[in-house]
């Protein structure tokens, strides 16, 4: 398109007020390169619907052009509101020019990871039409002209007062929108990776952009004044999920997440809040899930006995409790790194115990290698949780059915770590994991306490490991390793916690999904998960230690440094937008 | 010596604390009053952080005793706070990223009974005790001056505000006595007439007060006793006019040549084992000049 340079203008022209002409012309330019993307998406990109996702419909975009679509439309109506468009400024709370640079550069991505991926998969340029070029040309523009524009960022810009319907309107929106993301990720196409590599890009580039644009923070304002509408909203959300998947795979993928995004939040009570390294937690989610395959009336148990679900759940849970105890209660009296390596040691020796409890090698109890199969399917007040059921219409099949089951002991998990962690106990926790010696000085007894936390993240997942064994309906040693290429393994939920922030409750729930979608939606990085964690962790450590989601602590932090820095944050004048610091 | 007829909230008996074959400190009695503000000082590496230690249970003494109110105390720092003695460190020692009214929540440890199971079931008693334990502390931080800054996160409070929220979390314990280990170090004249008003405002609530300084102003001004401790014995103890005035503390502070004068390396062998001993945990003794600051701070 046409994206004719303009030239360095050395004149510093930022006046308070006016933004310079040629940031306006840059920007008027960004539009049009949104909209240009946009268009081209109407184009066929092929001429063989043997690349994923039909891309040789003329009028007609699909497959990887809607990402591209999407994100075009995204950097036009951001180019608008930097424009200053009446009624779009609420987009851009905290300055514009990043958040359009990396809209651009996500589109910019997007369809040229399309084009490449087309010549590559189809062999040769030669499988490109026009519009492919056109496209990879014109969300090039956008690239550059953002560039040029000047750094704006500001402080976040004090937002409009809504009526309280609207902001609740918002939040629901946003979940609407978050699962509408979510499903779109989940249902990509499992056969091919390319779908969703470029989901991720997109995603990706697109969530930076929101966080620069001051979006997220405004929402987070929301969601924290809303506390209990938010509640409820992510619980809907998460409770019609099953309903909306066209296939049983898919709601497959939701109840493996949902248990081990539980699991995760369980040992976030005991890495992030309490400060102790588990490096063994997948055991406790063996023993539960061993006990209650024992004690399930399964006809590979040894034990002959049948108990309900409920009582089979409790079982897991206690054995795991006394389990934990064992382990905690002479290791927990010394302090640094010895409970990171008993508890090591604990994961390797329940994996290696199930497998010699097979009679042979020692008395005959697991089966050995082969584990315990045929655990039957859960009956719930003679609900049998392995046939389909219809809700309105709509048919749940098994997987559904655990999905919801799971989700019920995620929201119990949920509640036992919002309220433990605030409350008295919890504080203790924290005081530990801040400084032990100051902590024993405030009266707090070190051993006592962290046993509790260890204990009970013990229980919460036997309580999980419990629920997986009936869901999974067979048990088996080799699920129970230190690291491993498939969750379950100690490894995972050490990362997942680590990635999605410590000592909070979205981050392990959104880091297990990561880690366990990513790898699920790309067959070739499975034989790499571990050097993928590593990769990732890596990363994550140098950009952002906190993790994704920053905890409250952190986050009050940044509040803080907003308040007492910039004390003239609210008194900036709406009008000023344009004003940068960078051009004056 | 002040006359009290009451019987000594702190009474220690004998102390001795040896790390390998080095004695720390030898064979300290000190008796603490209610009501009293009793001064500890001495060179650096004297021994009276390592006292301080023994006195709050995170040494076990070679020998002696600490009793409160007349009840010998176990070597365990929980149950010597729930006994009521607490205690400020000499380098601070807060929960950096808890909020300040967090971290006073953490004093009220001792005082509240609230376990996990009435956290997760949230009745009515947790609800009334978490309200109760608030209040308190919003009172602890109104008396030192911190209550606008409840929420801010301790780690960014000043230096001066941090030393006075490690005594407010202290102070939450609800103690008969309070340790304080230099609370004054690296504050400025004016942040120390503060503190010294602080710590009268305490004993005025009635808590005796055991205070380690360098700052001699701020000894003699505030303690009724002052004992002071060299190479880990005990050499004087008296009003601060008897001590100022005794030979053998200007020759202990300023070094007059006399025989087997406490020398640079005893004390650093003595720093080196006390750091040893913790592990690194306690930090011994500032690296500051024993003499006494004559900054004129009015």
């Amino acid at each position: 398109m046409t994206t004719d340079k303009t030239q360095p203008t050395s004149v510093p022209t930022a006046e308070a007020g006016a933004p310079a002409p040629r940031t306006t012309l840059l920007r008027a330019l960004t539009a049009a390169g949104g909209a240009a993307a946009v268009v081209s998406t109407f184009l066929a990109w092929t001429w063989t619907a043997e690349f994923p996702g039909d891309l040789t419909v003329y009028g007609y975009p699909g497959g990887l052009q809607l990402l591209t679509l999407v994100l075009g439309i995204a950097t036009g109506v951001f180019a608008l509101a930097a424009l200053d468009l009446k009624g779009l400024r609420w987009l851009t709370p905290s300055g514009s020019t990043q958040a359009l640079r990396l809209l651009a550069l996500g589109t910019f991505a997007v369809t040229w990871f399309t084009v490449i991926a087309i010549a590559v998969d189809l062999d040769g340029l030669v499988n490109l039409e026009p519009g492919g070029w056109i496209a990879a040309v014109v969300t090039a523009a956008p690239v550059a002209t953002t560039f040029l524009l000047p750094d704006d960022s500001r402080p976040l810009r004090r937002p409009k007062e809504l009526p309280s319907w609207a902001e609740i309107l918002i939040i629901a929106a946003v979940f609407a929108i978050g699962l509408y993301v979510v499903n779109y990720g989940i249902q990509t196409d499992a056969d091919h990776p390319e779908p969703f590599l470029g989901y991720l890009i997109a995603v990706g580039f697109a969530a930076v952009a929101l966080v620069k644009a001051g979006l997220i923070s405004r929402i987070s304002e929301l969601t924290t004044s809303y506390r209990s509408v938010t509640l409820v909203a992510a619980l809907i959300t998460a409770i019609v999920f099953p309903f909306f998947q066209d296939k049983s795979s898919f709601t497959e993928l939701g109840v493996n997440i949902a248990i081990f995004a539980t699991v995760a939040l369980g040992l976030n009570i005991v890495v992030g809040l309490a400060g102790l390294l588990d490096l063994g937690y997948v055991a406790f989610l063996g023993v539960g899930a061993y006990t209650a395959a024992l004690v399930s009336g399964s006809t590979a148990s040894t034990i002959d006995v049948k108990f309900p679900f409920w009582a089979a759940v409790i079982t897991g849970g206690v054995v795991s409790l006394i389990f934990g105890v064992v382990i905690g209660a002479p290791t927990l009296r010394l302090r640094g790194d010895y409970l990171a390596i008993v508890t090591l040691g604990f994961g390797e020796i329940f994996r290696l115990a199930m497998l010699n409890l097979d009679g042979t090698s020692g008395p005959s109890v697991t089966n050995g290698p082969d584990g315990i199969p045929n655990i039957p399917p859960l009956e719930i007040f003679g609900f049998n949780f392995n046939d389909d059921h219809s809700v309105g219409g709509v048919t749940l099949d098994s997987n559904g059915n655990y999905y919801l089951l799971m989700l019920l002991v995620t929201v119990v998990v949920v509640l036992i770590f919002s309220r433990a962690g605030n409350s008295r106990i919890g504080r203790a926790w924290v005081a530990i994991r801040e400084d032990e010696t100051a902590a024993t000085a405030m009266g707090i007894n070190g051993f006592r306490v962290k046993l509790i936390a260890f204990a009970l993240g013990a229980t919460l997942a036997g309580v999980a490991g419990a629920v997986w064994a009936h869901f999974q309906s067979t048990v088996v040693p080799e699920q129970y390793v230190f690291a491993g290429p498939v969750p379950p393994n100690s490894t995972f939920l050490v990362a997942a916690v680590i990635l999605g922030g410590m000592g909070t409750i979205g981050g392990p729930l959104l880091g297990a999904t990561l880690l366990y979608l990513i790898p699920k939606k790309l067959e070739f990085l499975q034989d790499y998960q571990l050097l993928a964690f590593g990769i990732a962790l890596i990363l994550l450590m140098r950009f952002r230690p906190e993790g994704i989601v920053p905890n409250r602590r952190q986050q009050l932090e940044y509040h803080e440094t907003g308040q007492l820095d910039v004390p003239g944050a609210t008194g900036l004048k709406d009008g000023a937008v344009g004003v940068t610091k960078a051009e004056a | 010596m002040t006359t009290t007829t009451t019987s000594p909230v702190l009474t220690a008996t004998g102390v001795t604390m040896r790390f390998g074959g080095l004695t720390a400190v030898q064979a300290v009695d000190l008796d603490v009053h209610p009501g009293e503000i009793v001064g500890l000082i001495g060179p650096n590496g004297a021994g009276k952080t390592t006292f301080f230690n023994c006195l709050t249970g995170l040494y076990v003494p070679t020998e002696g005793s600490v009793a409160y109110r007349g009840t010998v105390l176990p070597p365990k720092p929980h149950l010597v706070t729930q006994a009521g003695i607490a205690r400020t460190f000499q380098n601070i020692r807060l929960f950096a990223n808890m909020t300040v009214l967090e971290n006073v929540l953490v004093g009220r440890h001792t005082r509240t009974k609230e376990g996990l199971w009435s956290a997760l079931l949230r009745g009515p008693g947790f609800k009334r005790a978490e309200t109760a334990s608030k209040a308190r502390a919003m009172e602890l931080l109104e008396f030192t001056g911190l209550a606008d800054k409840a929420d801010h996160l301790s780690r960014n409070l000043p230096y001066g505000e941090q030393r006075k929220l490690e005594i407010a979390r202290a102070l939450a314990s609800d103690p008969g006595l309070l340790l304080l280990d230099e609370p004054t170090a690296g504050m400025n004249p004016q942040e120390t007439r503060a503190t010294e008003e602080l710590v009268f405002a305490i004993r005025d609530l009635g808590t005796a007060v055991l205070v380690i300084e360098h700052d001699m102003r701020f000894i003699f001004n505030l303690c009724d006793r002052v004992a002071v401790l060299v190479q880990g014995q005990k050499l004087v103890e008296g009003t601060s006019e008897t001590v100022q005035s005794d030979e053998r503390v200007i020759a202990a502070y300023l070094g007059t040549p006399f025989e087997g004068a406490p020398g640079a390396e005893e004390a650093a062998e003595v720093e080196a084992a006390e750091s040893g001993a913790t592990g690194g945990a306690t930090q011994d003794e500032a690296q500051r000049g024993p003499t006494a600051r004559t900054e004129d701070g009015q």
